[in-house]
């Protein structure tokens, strides 16, 4: 695993994309094949199943360490990460022979098939074989979750350099329902011919943030515009006589949603369209709340999908009677989707309607009214678009309303963890209520480097009381804290949930007494009902 | 019940039979001063008492106080207190600062490293009652790999980066860490500049007699020419700001105990992360405490709650201390005494 730790290090120590690709097709160049696949899936967020719990692993190297479990479950939040958190009490070793990635994955794998003991055995046995940028990374083997910032682009970049098969055409075959036990290197990039292929989804086509002015854009007639949904991305896949739907996430989500399960029946045989999935009720979206319900869910009963029914909000088609039309203009694409919706003729498919203007005041009017409409502001795309593979400037636009805000007081601090151990950056804010303050959100961004380390200084002066790690401060500092949006919770004291709370700004000009009070907050929630 | 000798005060560290505060955070008539770092040495009081080799820094930083010295294990008695200062590992000149009345001992850490850098006087373990220590990095995470190895992965990027034309920016502390980087480095790679503060510390060291190798100040005389191939040290504070302009293809680095956490490396946002630090790791601390033979022991600045546990677990009386001291080196970049050249 000598390599893949030496790619993972090189990856992690730079920010600049030219260094990763390079570091990524030296990788791909050198190699074993099972090597590079498994790499290939760990970056793409396929992971060997779990088999071992987390539990275990804490006991196990608390154990191992010499240190009580407690004293290793206050050292994990504090370093942020599990399997780091093992790599760093463990003492460094660093003796085994040179195992490949994918000999250590199928132990890991393996583990399944045996008793405790016998896992506890090979666990701590590794642990003591490996250094500890191996430790580490044997250990999110085994828990999961791999972050090391390469997205799908710097992938498909990287193994088009070491393959010399073009780039967008990687990007397509590293789609959809494969794991490194169903396909070989050869079969999934080479030649691109996996056997499960009729479910692979198309890269999604990301839009950029509109951040100068809505005039920089150009001529109106160049554009078309819809409202921005507030759901979960998704993709529609009708092939083979079979239903496919797939998440941003490129997760296969077919089964929770039963709603899109005839479609076959609707539309025909070779048709992909991207939209966006929404909980639906009466002609208008219901909270995404309700659509958080079906998420989790890998089965769907009949009560839930009476409380939370979905639909497409369908806006784009790239394939259509098993062609790939990603190239054909973004006009024409939708005059193609706005026939197969109303031949369909489906409640579970519904066109995202276009929005009529002549000028860009009479489009910012109608971004003013998206709360009203249940959405999160605009979608902007150039007519004569194609749909890119990712992430491209130019073409589309989210366009996003303002955030509600809020003064708040903050009452509690805790240090960060992780990258932010050594700071406070994790508060609890509160506003007034019949003269006392009530705590209503968390938040633990949108400060400056330079504000969390003044913070940092203030509250180790100011501290009035701990609980554990958690101090109670001064009530003095007011900040204003944005939010996207505002729902009713009966789990919270405040007796509201707020989505995506962060600090906005530290209103240093602004006294306690002067933050917002929680009648505020409820003027906000009675605006938002939908 | 005998009274504690000494007391924590909102100024600072206190002995009221001797009058005496230690590393008071706010102006008193009498300091004890451990160590020239600016948490624990500041402007303002009447009186200045610390190391021979702690002063000529502390005059630097501090200008014209009302400084006397002591030598190491020197005594002065102050009203029957007998007070004595003892190696503290940490940086050139620091000390742990000994009280003793009537048979009852109390220890002051101040920072300390149990283990040898080649610079500072080592660390000496003082037996005591009561020991107040420092635990900036107490939690079993924190355990440091010997110093020649961390020197060799600091030699290798700076050669790496020399062979490919890059000048190496390695942000240290200007006060110890610098100078601990400087002793550990190869000379033989290419030159060594560095930062106005640095520099300064540097000439103070040397003239008391510290062998430090040839370093020569960025100034605005040099061209971006003359850094192809150099290493240059600078204080943390440095490295984001307009004074790294003048470097042309840069490679940085930071040294510092935080920099064993993924985390906070890559919120530093540096290429490189040494771990090197000038406190005790995990094991380091835990050795140091029961070298004192303590029963009570006051943990200050770090992960009090959590040490305090343990150590209480281990049949101690362990206590937690408020105080303004930061321990860490992270943030030096806030210190304007630092960051001005």
């Amino acid at each position: 695993m000598k390599d893949f730790a030496d790619l993972f290090t090189a990856l992690d120590r730079t920010t600049k994309t030219t260094v990763k690709v390079a570091a990524l097709a030296d990788f791909f160049s050198s190699a074993r094949a099972d090597d590079k696949l498994w790499t290939i899936a760990l970056l793409s967020h396929r992971r060997p199943r779990r088999t071992v719990n987390t539990t275990l692993l804490r006991a196990w190297a608390a154990e191992t360490a010499g240190i009580p479990l407690w004293l290793f479950e206050e050292a994990y939040p504090v370093v942020g990460d599990l399997a780091e958190t093992i790599a760093l009490v463990l003492p460094e070793h660093g003796d085994a022979d040179d195992v490949a990635l994918s000999e250590w994955i199928n132990l890991i794998v393996g583990l399944r098939d045996v008793g405790e003991e016998a896992r506890k055995a090979a666990v701590i046995d590794a642990w003591t074989r490996l250094d500890r940028v191996e430790c580490f990374l044997f250990n999110k083997l085994i828990t999961g979750g791999f972050r090391v910032g390469v997205s799908q682009k710097l992938m498909s970049r990287a193994l088009s350099k070491a393959t010399g098969i073009d780039e967008a055409v990687i990007a397509h075959r590293l789609m959809g329902d494969w794991t490194p036990q169903t396909t070989t290197f050869d079969e999934l990039i080479l030649s691109g011919d996996s056997s499960d292929s009729h479910s692979r989804p198309y890269p999604f086509c990301l839009a950029y943030a509109l951040d100068d002015g809505v005039e920089s854009l150009g001529e109106t007639a160049d554009w078309m515009a819809e409202r921005k949904w507030d759901g979960i991305r998704g993709q529609i896949i009708v092939r083979n006589g079979e239903v496919f739907v797939w998440s941003r996430g490129e997760e296969l989500v077919t089964d929770r949603f039963p709603e899109f399960h005839n479609l076959a029946g609707c539309l025909p045989d070779g048709t992909v369209i991207d939209g966006e999935i929404l909980p639906w009720r009466d002609g208008r979206p219901l909270e995404f709340q309700s659509l958080q319900t079906r998420i989790g869910r890998k089965t769907v009963g009949k009560k839930l999908l009476k409380d939370a029914p979905v639909i497409l909000m369908a806006y784009d088609l790239m394939e259509d009677v098993g062609i790939d039309i990603r190239e054909v203009a973004f006009e024409k694409r939708r005059t193609r989707l706005e026939e197969l919706i109303g031949d369909a003729d489906t409640p579970a498919l519904r066109l995202s309607p276009l929005l009529a203007f002549d000028d860009w005041p009479t489009l910012a009017a109608e971004r003013e009214v998206s709360r009203a409409h249940a959405s999160e502001g605009l979608m902007l795309k150039r007519r004569g678009s194609v749909y890119h593979t990712g992430r491209k400037k130019g073409d589309w636009f989210k366009w996003k309303i303002d955030p509600m805000t809020v003064d708040a007081v903050m009452i509690y601090a805790q240090r960060g963890h992780g990258r932010r151990a050594n700071l406070y950056t994790d508060f609890t804010f509160a506003v007034w209520k019949d003269g006392e303050l009530v705590p209503f959100t968390k938040a633990y961004s949108g400060l400056t480097d330079a504000e969390f380390n003044e913070i940092t200084n203030w509250v180790r002066r100011n501290t009035l009381e701990r609980f554990g790690p958690v101090r109670r401060v001064n009530p003095v500092h007011v900040f204003e804290i944005a939010f996207e949006g505002i729902q009713k919770s009966k789990r919270h004291k405040s007796g509201i949930a707020l989505r995506f709370p962060r600090m906005r700004r530290w209103r240093k000009d602004k006294p306690a007494d002067e933050a917002g009070t929680i009648e505020e907050l409820h003027a906000l929630l009675n605006s938002s009902d939908v | 019940m005998r009274k504690d000798l000494l007391e924590f005060t909102d100024r600072g560290i206190y002995c009221p039979k001797a009058g005496v505060f230690i590393d008071p955070w706010k102006p008193v008539d009498r300091a004890l001063i451990t160590h020239g770092h600016a948490d624990h040495a500041r402007p303002g009081h009447g009186r200045y008492l610390c190391t021979a080799a702690a002063a000529p820094v502390i005059r630097l930083r501090l200008g014209e106080i009302r400084l006397d010295t002591v030598a190491f294990g020197e005594t002065r008695t102050i009203n029957g207190v007998d007070i004595s200062f003892h190696p503290a590992g940490h940086i050139p000149g620091s000390a742990q600062i000994r009280l003793e009345y009537r048979g009852d001992v109390w220890v002051v850490s101040g920072d300390y490293k149990a283990r040898p850098d080649s610079l500072s006087e080592t660390f000496e373990p003082v037996a005591c009652n009561a020991f107040i220590s420092e635990c900036t990095f107490g939690l079993p995470v924190f355990n440091w790999r010997p110093q020649s190895e961390v020197m060799s992965d600091i030699n290798g990027w700076w050669r790496d980066n020399a062979d490919a034309g890059r000048t190496s920016v390695l942000g240290a502390y200007s006060l110890g860490k610098a100078q601990r980087v400087l002793t550990g480095v190869d000379e033989g790679i290419g030159p060594i500049f560095t930062h106005g503060a640095v520099e300064n510390t540097n000439a103070v060291l040397k003239a008391q007699g510290l062998n430090l190798p040839r370093t020569v100040q960025v100034t605005d005389e040099q061209g971006k020419e003359d850094f192809a191939g150099s290493l240059v040290i600078a204080p943390p504070g440095a490295l984001g700001s307009n004074w790294m302009r003048r470097f042309p293809r840069v490679s940085t680095a930071f040294a510092s105990g935080w920099m064993a956490m993924r985390g906070v490396r890559r919120r530093r946002a540096v290429d490189r992360g040494f771990v090197l630090s000038d406190h005790c790791d995990w094991s380091e601390l835990n050795e140091a405490i029961a070298a004192t033979g303590a029963e009570r022991i006051y943990v200050t600045h770090g992960y009090t709650d959590i040490f305090r546990r343990w150590l209480e677990e281990r049949g101690y009386d362990a206590r937690i201390v408020e105080t303004e001291y930061r321990g860490d080196d992270l943030e030096e970049a806030s210190s304007g005494a630092e960051a001005s050249p």
